[in-house]
């Protein structure tokens, strides 16, 4: 049993040199010293030979590269998968070889790997094509371009398009004929892909030059004049750079210089005490020039006839017009397309923004149409909310539960809030606003000192269950967190809510009747009081769930309801009090209005809030009652 | 017109003028005398800064009288004047001062400066902490004294002149108005916030306290100086708004207050009378400001945050709104109350289980005790000066206050 096995083993042995791959043994036998000291920078011919010579070549790279390739004492390359190893050149099993293993680095991988790739993409196994393809589209090459070319056609439809675009983005780049780069481009029109924009964005890098002439042989983006992206200065470092003139004196170096050439008590001939005056700097300075003693610099006048003399280019690294132009199509398309969908994504966030401000004002909006007063203490609720769905979240570990829990929790103990307050302050100060407002104010900042002598100061987190984290993404523009979205909905909900009980209700119709005239509801035997309790609750309520909204995804700290205390009176003001539909339009335009301005200046949000409120105080010109008024007696809440 | 042969003089119809002149005057005598600069030196100096600073709060204090107590206007913004003064005062001592040291640093050098070299050094000093080196826009009156005083008044008085003629012409009252107020300095502050725009973003001005060209006067000496220049803007002011309150003029912003729409019926420019009115309170809490900065020594925007601004409108209840006294009342007692129970210094109150900790508890207590001044005494401290003198408010039984507010607005006028 084992002679026949130990003959065929002698056998293959020595009918080795018969089934080598001569070529691969040349390569190998010219580069042993290279294959077992790779290094990065020198790897790549060595590799593209070896993967030249064929299937064992390409076998013995996927060894290297998993570092699954070893060494023997006599200068053979073995290939070890587990505990067997073959001969990488016969492909022969080598048993008992105790090679030493190689291990080349990352960098060295990374070009076995990349030569790999144009024949990973031919591969049967679907899986391999992918990899390949994430491959090219992380850095492609060249080769991977005319390798792409040169593959089957793919089957998956999936595939097929990754790998279009990865032979587009390629041609693009690499293809030696302008005309099908230019075809290439044209191909993607449209796309707002980040690759193809990184791809573009070499195509369109430019140089500025200075010229007496339009360079004949160069790709000219444009010609620039003096003045706005291009200043004076900027055209005088351009000639500067091109030792078209002498460098510019900076006040700095002059005043080095004369203080370098006193003598006597004066500079270039010009007292000391004088130096204070510019003029008299320049005066000396160029006496000094004439004498030699400091280097001559360039004046205004030089610098002016240099200026006249030239004329400024913007040049293409890129030397084909033609490619430039479709490029240039392109990326202004890509832009047109990008700002759409920039747009799209600034409505979803101003959406969520309205949310929570409609959510934050709900509350204050129907109590100021019940009551005409202003609860300042309105913010100091949706604290009270954030902390009770906190401290709800210390007690119980399951944040879903808690978040359940939380919720109709945090409604009830501002409701209980709300209504401790309307019996023991509010109801005395019936129909003198200005002081409801101030003996809320001081309401509100008992409650914050409150809650800091309770939670502390630091924030406290308050943290979403797990299917709210993440976003929802449509692409590389256009995403929209998880947790705002769920506000949005709660918002919804809360709009349906309050609607229905307004509209369908027997407390709803006591409450529109109120609103329009107490004297007369009060007459058909509502209890006015009773109903500006509950309204006063209910306003309270929607607070404290706003809270546990808020608190999702900002920090609850005792100053949490200030943040939101102002936009919701603007929300209110801009609105129009009493109204549902008012709070809303005031809620859309506020929170819109606050996203658009952040996006055209970005860098600043303090900047865009305060826009904002002087485009509130402007707007209340107009509109002194708001977007929707109460009016008269058909007013409806 | 026989009216006029009648009238006693304008001073013997405000005894408390009188009063209030005569009671400052003992107040600033008694300080100067026990300070360390002129005096035995019982006081020390940061406690005769801290009054001269109240002072100035008594000063915003009434000018915040005048527009909500007289007015009727609960301005929630009165406090953005008072930085803004600050600030366009700091500005000349932030520059003048910075001026010097860097003249000074630079004489060291072979070669004077020029004077863009100065101004380069001097922005590099200020802007250095916001990483700009360039003198902004707002600054180009720093160097001048005279300029910058004149801004003090101009600034705050046209921003008030700009914000209550577009308000009031669009006849927003109430608590619209007041939000809209907490609006504008909201708004103010939150730009000065800003690091770009000139004023050092959070950092604020500093240094406020040493006075350029003063450098061989010592602080003891200053914060006295600073004392009389307070007292005596406290004093002015005072008279000026109890002259402006009190006569024909006085008699119309009143009935603005109690019904805007009936005065206008009756033929007066209502929002003339308000523009005034809300244009000299905003300079004189401008003055106020001006003055109260180089006592404090910084000014940051944190200074214009509503809150503060509602602080101001707590102390004249609680002193008494409508009546000018009561707003200096309230000031000082609730100020120095406020500085005495956050300062740490006031006893703790030891309850079996609990200590009560004022710097904890003091914010909770001024919070309920205003609520109790509004429940129960509307009038504030001023109410027993009233009840005291016997000088109650007219008997206005069964008198429709109102076209639509009916019985309950009698209430109303008594409260």
């Amino acid at each position: 049993m084992i002679r026949p096995l130990i003959v065929l083993v002698l056998s293959l042995l020595f009918a080795l040199p018969a089934a080598a791959n001569p070529a691969l043994r040349a390569v190998i036998d010219a580069n042993l010293d290279q294959i077992e000291k790779p290094s990065r920078r020198t790897v790549e011919p060595l590799v593209a030979d070896l993967a030249a010579t064929g299937p064992e070549g390409l076998a013995l790279l996927s060894a290297w590269a998993d570092r699954s390739l070893g060494v023997t004492e006599d200068g053979r390359l073995l290939i070890v998968r587990g505990d067997a190893a073959t001969d990488a050149v016969t492909g022969q099993p080598v048993p008992g070889a105790d090679p030493r293993m190689l291990r080349p680095n990352s960098g060295v991988r990374g070009v076995i790997e990349s030569a790999l790739v144009a024949n990973e993409i031919s591969s049967p196994d679907p899986a391999r094509r992918a990899a390949a393809l994430a491959r090219i589209a992380r850095d492609g090459t060249a080769d991977h371009l005319a390798a792409l070319r040169a593959a089957p056609p793919e089957k998956d439809p999936a595939l097929a398009a990754q790998r279009d675009r990865a032979t587009s983005l390629l041609a693009i780049r690499f293809d030696p004929d302008p005309a099908s780069r230019v075809a290439a481009i044209e191909s993607m029109a449209g796309d707002v892909g980040l690759d193809f924009r990184a791809v573009l964005n070499p195509l369109l890098a430019t140089t500025r030059i200075a010229a007496a002439d339009e360079p004949a042989d160069a790709n000219v983006a444009r010609e620039l004049s003096i003045g706005g992206d291009f200043p004076r200065e900027a055209a005088v470092a351009l000639l500067t750079g091109q030792g078209v003139l002498q460098p510019r004196l900076t006040p700095a170096d002059q005043r080095n210089a004369l203080a370098a050439s006193i003598v006597d008590g004066t500079a270039g001939g010009v007292p000391v005490a004088d130096l204070s005056d510019p003029a008299a700097r320049d005066r000396a300075y160029e006496a000094l020039e004439a004498t030699g003693t400091v280097p001559p610099a360039a004046t205004d006048a030089e610098a002016d006839a240099a200026i006249e003399a030239n004329r400024f280019f913007e040049i293409y690294a890129e030397p084909d017009r033609a490619v430039t132009d479709a490029a240039r199509a392109a990326e202004r398309g890509a832009q047109v397309r990008l700002a759409a969908m920039a747009g799209i994504d600034l409505g979803l966030d101003a959406l969520s923004m309205a949310s929570i401000y409609f959510l934050a004002a709900i509350g204050l909006a129907v109590t100021f149409g019940v009551m005409r007063v202003i609860n300042m203490a309105h913010g100091e609720f949706i604290m009270m909310g954030a902390y009770t769905g906190y401290t709800v979240q210390t007690l119980i570990a399951d944040r879903t539960l808690s978040l359940v829990v939380a919720l109709p929790l945090a409604f009830a103990v501002t409701f209980g809030a709300g209504v401790v307050l309307y019996r023991l302050v509010i109801r005395h100060l019936a129909r003198r606003p200005l002081e409801t407002l101030l003996a809320t104010f001081g309401v509100s900042i008992a409650l914050q000192q409150l809650a800091k002598n309770i939670f502390g100061t630091q924030a406290r987190p308050l943290t979403a269950p797990a299917w709210l984290e993440g976003a929802i993404t449509v692409n590389d523009v256009i995403s929209i967190s998880s947790i705002r979205v769920a506000i949005f909905v709660l918002a919804l909900l809360f709009l349906g809510l309050f609607l229905f009980i307004m509209k369908r209700t027997r407390l709803g119709l006591e409450v529109r009747a109120v609103t329009q005239d107490p004297g007369m509801a009060a007459s058909m035997g509502i209890n006015p009081d009773r109903i500006a309790m509950m309204t006063f609750g209910l306003g309270s309520g929607i607070a404290g769930i706003a809270g546990v909204a808020i608190g999702l995804f900002a920090q609850v700290t005792s100053e949490l309801g200030q943040h939101y205390i102002v936009q919701s009176f603007m929300t209110v003001v801009v609105g129009g009090v009493g109204t549902i539909w008012g709070t809303l339009a005031g809620a859309g335009l506020i929170g819109g209005l606050s996203k658009v301005i952040e996006a055209l200046n970005p860098a600043n949000a303090l900047a865009a809030q305060t826009f904002m409120i002087l485009f509130i105080i402007i707007f209340i010109q107009f509109r002194p009652r708001g977007i929707i008024p109460q009016r008269g007696r058909a007013a409806e809440a | 017109m026989t009216d006029k042969l009648t009238r006693k003089p304008f001073i013997l119809r405000n005894p408390s003028i009188l009063v209030v002149l005569a009671v400052l005057s003992v107040f600033t005598l008694a300080v100067t005398l026990l300070s360390q600069a002129y005096g035995s030196g019982v006081i020390p100096t940061s406690t005769v800064k801290v009054l001269g600073k109240t002072l100035c709060l008594a000063l915003a204090a009434v000018a915040m009288d005048l527009v909500w107590g007289y007015l009727g206007i609960l301005s929630l913004g009165q406090m953005a004047f008072f930085a803004l003064g600050g600030y366009l005062i700091g500005q000349w001592l932030m520059y003048a001062r910075t001026e010097a040291i860097v003249a000074a640093s630079l004489a060291g050098n072979p070669i004077p400066p020029t004077p863009a070299e100065l101004q380069e050094g001097v922005a590099n000093q200020i802007f250095g902490v916001v990483g700009s080196a360039d003198l902004p826009l707002v600054w180009a009156f720093a160097h001048s004294l005279p300029i910058q005083l004149a801004l003090v008044l101009a600034v705050p008085g046209l921003l008030a002149l700009a914000f209550g003629w577009l308000a009031f012409r669009s006849r927003v009252n109430g608590v619209y108005l007041s939000i809209l107020t907490q609006a504008m300095t909201l708004a103010l502050a939150l730009w000065l916030f800003q690091n770009d725009n000139g004023f050092r973003g959070n950092n604020g001005l500093s240094g406020l306290q040493n006075i350029p060209g003063l450098d061989e006067v010592d602080q003891a000496t200053l914060s006295v100086w600073f004392l009389w220049a307070s007292a005596l803007a406290l004093g002015l002011a005072y008279v000026l708004a109890a002259w402006v309150v009190s006569g024909k003029f006085g008699s119309v912003v009143r009935a603005i207050r109690d019904d805007e729409t009936r005065v206008r019926f009756l033929g007066y420019p209502v929002e003339g009378f308000k523009l005034v009115v809300f244009t000299l309170a905003a300079i004189i809490t401008a003055i106020a400001g001006a003055l109260y900065y180089p006592q404090a020594g910084i000014i940051n925007p944190a200074e214009l945050m509503p809150i503060a601004s509602i602080y101001l409108a707590v102390w004249v209840a609680i002193g008494g709104r409508g009546r000018l006294y009561g707003a200096i009342v309230g000031a000082v007692v609730v100020s120095l109350l406020s500085s005495w129970f956050t300062g740490g210094r006031a006893p703790s109150i030891h309850l079996p289980g609990y200590t009560v900790n004022w710097v904890d508890w003091w914010q909770v207590a001024l919070g309920l005790s205003f609520v109790l001044v509004t429940l129960f005494a509307p009038k504030g401290i001023a109410g027993i000066v009233d009840r005291l003198g016997g000088i109650l408010s007219p008997r206005r039984h069964g008198r429709d206050l109102g076209p639509d507010q009916g019985a309950l607005q009698e209430q109303e006028a008594r409260a």
